[in-house]
């Protein structure tokens, strides 16, 4: 300790940061060993199926019979003719954009909303929060009953005097895909508030006192102060909304099973449906690979978008 | 900022409205939870007679019991053994500057991308031949090896960020680099350690698709699927339906409220990296 404590400059606080100059026989490096453990794990689980999900792609494999051939791209020529297949993409890409908007929108005005004056904002934020961390099957299958023809939103649509609104939430095919978006939203719109909170809180109050002497209005300091300093939460909440979407499963499954016929069918829907009810698990994979490129594109691309404008920004 | 006027007043209603909306459905939840099947008035009206016969009904029905028990256990043992592998594999990845260490870091982001739908079905298959499927220790496995990217990248940034003096001093005093992980650094790695507990646990318990891939039609089943099965099963009577997600949410439901200030902390700082 008398060593290195001698080698600290006494003003800076930068050494203990950053990794302090090589000291000969005092540096010991771990071993590389200490990783053998989890890459086993991670190899098995994850990296060599995902090689060999891949490799399936290529063939007409059943999942069962241990002969099958290689067909080529004959697979993603399936992809591209089957309608199912083309429905589900739409809808995966439809559900991640409508539940990033409005789960992030609803999230950041609730954030705004409980850091403020109010005096329940603990209380608030525990009770906005509590959905997120409920199971999400559990969670679809109440809404699949207050959805219902005689469930309690229609119930409560009667009570308001707004009998002409009522709708079969669930069984219509043009509502049912925005009915699952309107479930996402009550469910995790608490969990990208607690985000942006967590960003609004690191928000020197001093900085929007100033612009408030300065004469800016509520909505010129949150545009011009908050709203640039709020970039990184921003960006985990766009990348965790945008990604959750795509990969969206138990919902669907448990609100519609994918009906009405296969108006709500995601892509992860039609993977499990083609793999373990019709046994065409060559295609299915086929599917599985263009989520993969799906899932790689979108949150590629987003993080280059949002990383270059937090950089701008500050 | 902190004054509080009349538009604050304003605000405050209108956020405990928004409040009572959210919790709507959890007050027609526990409505029907109660009432009997024969009562068919509207799911607003609170229930006049309430009963508990739903819920014994659902329990014994539902053999919610063995499910819970089974949910316990894959929690732990893949919480406990991803933490402590992942841990252990971040502490070189995070200090060694050799060409393999950042190979392993890399390999270790593209788990993070993977969706896990694309090794789902080839890992069914080599479970399947180690006549691994049914059995939930094929479940500790499975959520130990896919959650081994997302805690390690926690761990390798957390670790970054902390000084090597005390792990230097430890090895001048003679320890080991085993040593030296289990009695110094992993010691000051509790906060990202509490984060990556929280995330972890509320993953594996809600996870529905995995356990309903690898133990259905088997005794042992986790309470998503339990609860799946069950709606499967009474299809209309949710009264008793009711139930069994009431009994099956209480647990995750009284932990959240009784440790919500870590929860909600580890779900806002983790993802910052």
């Amino acid at each position: 300790m008398t060593v290195t404590s001698r080698e600290q400059p006494s003003a800076s606080h930068a050494l203990v940061t950053t990794p302090a100059p090589p000291h000969g026989r005092l540096r010991t490096t771990p071993p590389w060993w200490f990783t053998a453990p989890a890459m086993l794990l991670f190899a098995f689980v994850v990296l060599v199926p995902s090689v060999r999900g891949v490799w399936y792609a290529f063939t007409d494999w059943d999942g069962l019979d241990p002969s099958f051939s290689l067909v080529g791209l004959e697979n993603f020529r399936e992809v591209t003719r089957d309608p199912d297949a083309r429905l589900a993409i739409r809808n995966t890409l439809l559900i991640a954009v409508a539940i990033t908007i409005v789960q992030n929108g609803v999230g950041l005005l609730l954030a705004l909303g409980v850091n403020t004056a109010v005096k329940s904002r603990n209380v608030l934020r525990v009770l906005l929060f509590a959905p997120a961390v409920v199971t999400p099957i559990v969670t679809a299958y109440l809404w699949r009953n207050l959805l219902g023809p005689d469930g309690a939103v229609n119930g409560l649509l009667d009570v308001a005097g707004l009998d002409s609104w009522q709708r079969n939430w669930l069984g219509d095919p043009d509502l049912a895909l925005w009915s699952i978006v309107g479930v996402i939203v009550w469910q995790y719109a608490g969990y990208s508030m607690v985000i942006f909170l967590a960003g609004l809180q690191s928000i020197p109050s001093e900085i929007l006192e100033a612009t408030a002497i300065d004469g800016a209005g509520p909505v010129r300091r949150f545009w011009s102060v908050t709203r640039p300093l709020l970039a990184p939460a921003f960006t985990i909440n766009l990348m965790l909304s945008i990604i959750g979407g795509i990969k969206l499963f138990d919902q669907v499954w448990a609100l519609t099973g994918g009906g009405p016929g296969h108006a709500t069918d995601t892509l992860s829907t039609l993977i499990y449906k083609d793999a373990f009810t019709l046994g065409e698990f060559g295609y299915s994979i086929a599917l599985a690979v263009v989520l993969t490129i799906v899932v790689a594109v979108v949150s590629t691309g987003q993080y280059a978008l949002l990383a270059r404008r937090e950089r701008d920004v500050s | 900022m902190t004054r509080y006027r009349p538009r604050t007043f304003a605000l405050e209603l209108t956020m405990i409205a928004v409040a009572l909306v959210v919790a709507f459905p959890v007050y027609v939840l526990v409505n029907l939870a109660v009432r009997a099947p024969s009562d068919t008035s509207s799911p607003l009206r609170p229930t006049t007679s309430p009963t508990l016969d739903n819920f014994t009904g659902a329990w014994q029905q539902g053999a919610l019991g063995g499910a819970l028990a089974n949910s316990v256990l894959v929690t732990t043992a893949s919480v406990v053994v991803a933490l402590a592998v992942s841990s252990l594999a971040a502490y070189p990845i995070a200090r060694s500057t050799a060409h393999w260490s950042r190979g392993v870091f890399l390999l270790v982001m593209l788990g993070l991308v993977l969706p896990f739908q694309l090794a789902t079905l080839p890992l069914y298959q080599t479970m399947r031949d180690l006549g691994l499927l049914g059995h939930a220790w094929a479940l500790v496995l499975f959520y130990s090896g896919l959650q081994v990217p997302f805690t390690t990248f926690l761990y390798v940034g957390f670790l970054r960020g902390l000084p090597r003096e005390f792990e230097d001093a430890a090895f001048i005093d003679g320890c080991g680099p085993w040593q030296a992980f289990r009695h110094v650094v992993f010691p000051m790695l509790r906060p990202i350690t509490v984060t990556a507990l929280v995330l972890n646990a509320v993953f594996v318990w809600n996870d529905f698709f995995t356990p309903l891939l690898y133990l259905s039609g088997s005794g042992q089943q986790t309470l998503p699927v339990a609860v799946a099965g069950f709606v499967g099963q009474y299809v209309s009577e949710w009264n008793l339906i009711f139930a069994a997600l009431l009994i099956s949410i209480a647990p995750i439901l009284v932990v959240y409220f009784a440790l919500q200030r870590s929860i909600i902390n580890g779900f806002a700082g983790g993802l910052k990296g």
